[in-house]
């Protein structure tokens, strides 16, 4: 079993600089022993810079940051013989072989050879890889080469693993694989701080999550209670007409007297109702005709969009 | 507050990381080994006994041109493979790749990663020396056990040029630089060595030269080494000048390795 209650990260106004820039801006957060814990954002919201804080590569430049109550600076070998880390881009070796690449890793945290072999064919069996044990890592997918870092990053049976965009650039068949095997590590009780801009990867896996924006966080809370605090149940969405790839928007009609909140997006526009359907209706029979509607659940991406005026995902 | 205790043996975390780098060599060291042995095969069949049977050995210290120019090569080659193996290799682990930073996510520190990169690139000399050296003694070249040591010079005097450049190599975003390197510094260097002819034969300034850079230490400790010439005074004052440039580009490595993989 792992620890109990009690806190793997505790951060305190946490600020990182590089330069005059601004990449982490005065955050506080705490992630309990157990949890999955997401910070959703766009890029350069600075979520990467407070991964790299936790993981004890990169120097706080203020405020305080404990992990496993220890000091990333002064105990950063204690600290990272506890943590596994997938970074955002793939690290593997390519001179190695699948299971060399964690055989070796094992090696690093102090494990014998013969307990090196053994936690690697376990691994290679719970990323699915045991067919591709002794291939070279650069023909595997895109998705495999997700699972073997993966792999690697528990190689020695971690209590915290830092996932920095883990499914980004997979098709969804492979995302939906690497979900799975992370649901599995979240009921063997390990602790998991997952980076993501896709809404979706957040609503799946997180038990709380931070939106950050520009360095800071924006809001914090349950996915079900962020939807429930900052938006309506359902968004209604329009489309008005084409729209000429390079020209501007064509005009929308004012939905103001409806009295329901909207967004403008580029392509569509978001319309917050409690009941999709019957906003739907309100406006038709006030006289506006979209081209298009749909009705759907509320989600993150709204939550972001409600707290930002912007959208997630550039498209 | 109390740091969790490290299950680490003082040094560990570095073994490990040699550990690591002789498995990725595993896979490609047949290919090094034959150019390590073919390199020195040519170079003594050409330049040793083709050209040097033209030469006029009464200016040379040693009694035939090949016991001149084989183990003054030996050196030579090493301060090449020195270069070529911190370069590259440096930025392709540090930023097109990324295996340190992955590294780093174990209990290793980047001292630690940089002190066993640099005495990895010796240990890689001190092969190829070794390669070198058995090249030498089957043409009957050798004559003092001392020659036994001219690998582990030869590791030295790769690490002389490793520990400086692999410390600057951490510090560029590109390897734009890198070729002129090769070419600018080290071909020259090569060249002018000793290696060849005795620097005595250079002009004043650039013989001066020729005696602060590391190689030219390299080369006269491999000649006094497998001809047994020089006393103890003149080895040791060598082994101290090669290993003036090993301190300090090591400590300089520390320093850009911890700022590359702290960004």
């Amino acid at each position: 079993m792992r620890e109990g209650l009690g806190s793997a990260i505790e951060a305190r106004s946490l600020t990182k600089h590089f330069g005059s820039f601004v990449a982490v801006d005065g955050v506080d957060f705490e992630v309990r022993s157990g949890e999955t814990f997401s910070f959703l954002g766009p890029n350069g919201a600075g979520k990467s810079s407070t991964m790299k804080m936790v993981s004890t590569v990169s120097p706080v430049t203020s405020g305080t940051l404990r992990v496993f109550g220890l000091d990333p600076v002064a105990d950063g070998r204690a600290i990272r013989q506890r943590l596994g880390v997938v970074p955002q881009e793939d690290t593997l070796d390519t001179e190695l072989t699948v299971r060399e690449n964690l055989v070796i890793y094992a090696r690093y945290f102090g494990a014998s050879w013969s307990a090196a072999r053994t936690k690697a064919d376990e691994l290679l069996d719970f990323a699915q890889l045991t067919e591709r044990a002794d291939a070279k890592v650069d023909p595997l997918s895109g998705g495999m080469k997700r699972r073997l870092t993966i792999a690697r990053a528990l190689v020695n049976d971690p209590h915290l693993v830092l996932l920095d965009e883990p499914t980004t650039g997979l098709d969804p068949q492979a995302r939906h694989l690497l979900w799975e095997r992370l649901y599995r590590l979240k009921e063997q009780g390990v602790t998991l701080l997952l980076t993501t801009h896709y809404m979706d990867e957040a609503e799946q896996l997180a038990d709380r999550l931070v939106i950050m924006d520009q360095g800071r966080i924006v809001a914090e809370g349950t996915p079900a209670g962020l939807i429930e605090r900052h938006v309506t149940k359902e968004v209604l969405e329009l489309r008005f007409g084409g729209r000429s790839a390079d020209g501007p928007a064509l005009e929308r009609p004012d939905l103001t007297p409806f009295g329901f909140h909207s967004e403008n997006l580029p392509d569509r526009v978001l319309v917050y109702a409690d009941d999709g359907d019957a906003a739907l209706v309100a406006i038709r029979n006030g006289g506006v005709t979209p081209t298009g509607s749909l009705v759907r659940r509320s989600g993150l991406e709204d939550v972001f969009l409600a707290l930002t005026g912007r959208s997630l995902v550039e498209s | 507050m109390t740091a969790a205790a490290s299950p680490h043996r003082a040094g560990a975390p570095l073994w490990h990381f040699l550990e690591h780098q002789y498995r990725r060599y595993r896979s490609t060291w047949t290919a090094t080994i034959v150019t390590s042995i073919a390199n020195p095969l040519f170079f003594l069949l050409a330049i040793g006994f083709g050209l040097g049977s033209q030469v006029d050995t009464s200016s040379l210290p040693t009694d035939d041109y090949v016991s001149f120019v084989g183990p003054g090569v030996l050196a030579a080659t090493a301060m090449l493979q020195g270069g070529g193996l911190s370069l590259w290799p440096t930025m392709a682990a540090l930023k097109w790749e990324g295996t340190y930073q992955a590294v780093l996510a174990t209990p290793l520190t980047p001292t630690e990663l940089a002190t066993g990169h640099i005495l990895w690139i010796g240990f890689r000399s001190v092969v190829s020396g070794s390669l070198f050296l058995a090249v030498l003694a089957l043409f009957g070249i050798v004559s003092s056990v001392g020659a036994l040591a001219t690998p582990f010079v030869a590791g030295l005097t790769a690490m002389a040029f490793a520990a400086p450049l692999s410390a600057y190599a951490a510090t560029r975003e590109s390897d734009e630089t890198f070729s002129l390197i090769m070419r600018v510094i080290l071909t020259p260097l090569f060249l002018f060595s000793g290696a060849f002819f005795p620097v005595e034969q250079l002009p004043d300034g650039i013989e001066w030269i020729s005696r602060l850079v590391p190689v030219w230490h390299g080369v006269e400790l491999c000649r006094h080494l497998v001809n047994g010439t020089g006393g103890p005074a003149t080895l040791v004052g060598h082994v101290l000048a090669i290993s003036v440039p090993i301190v300090i580009g090591w400590a300089i490595a520390c320093r850009t390795f911890a700022g590359r993989l702290a960004s």
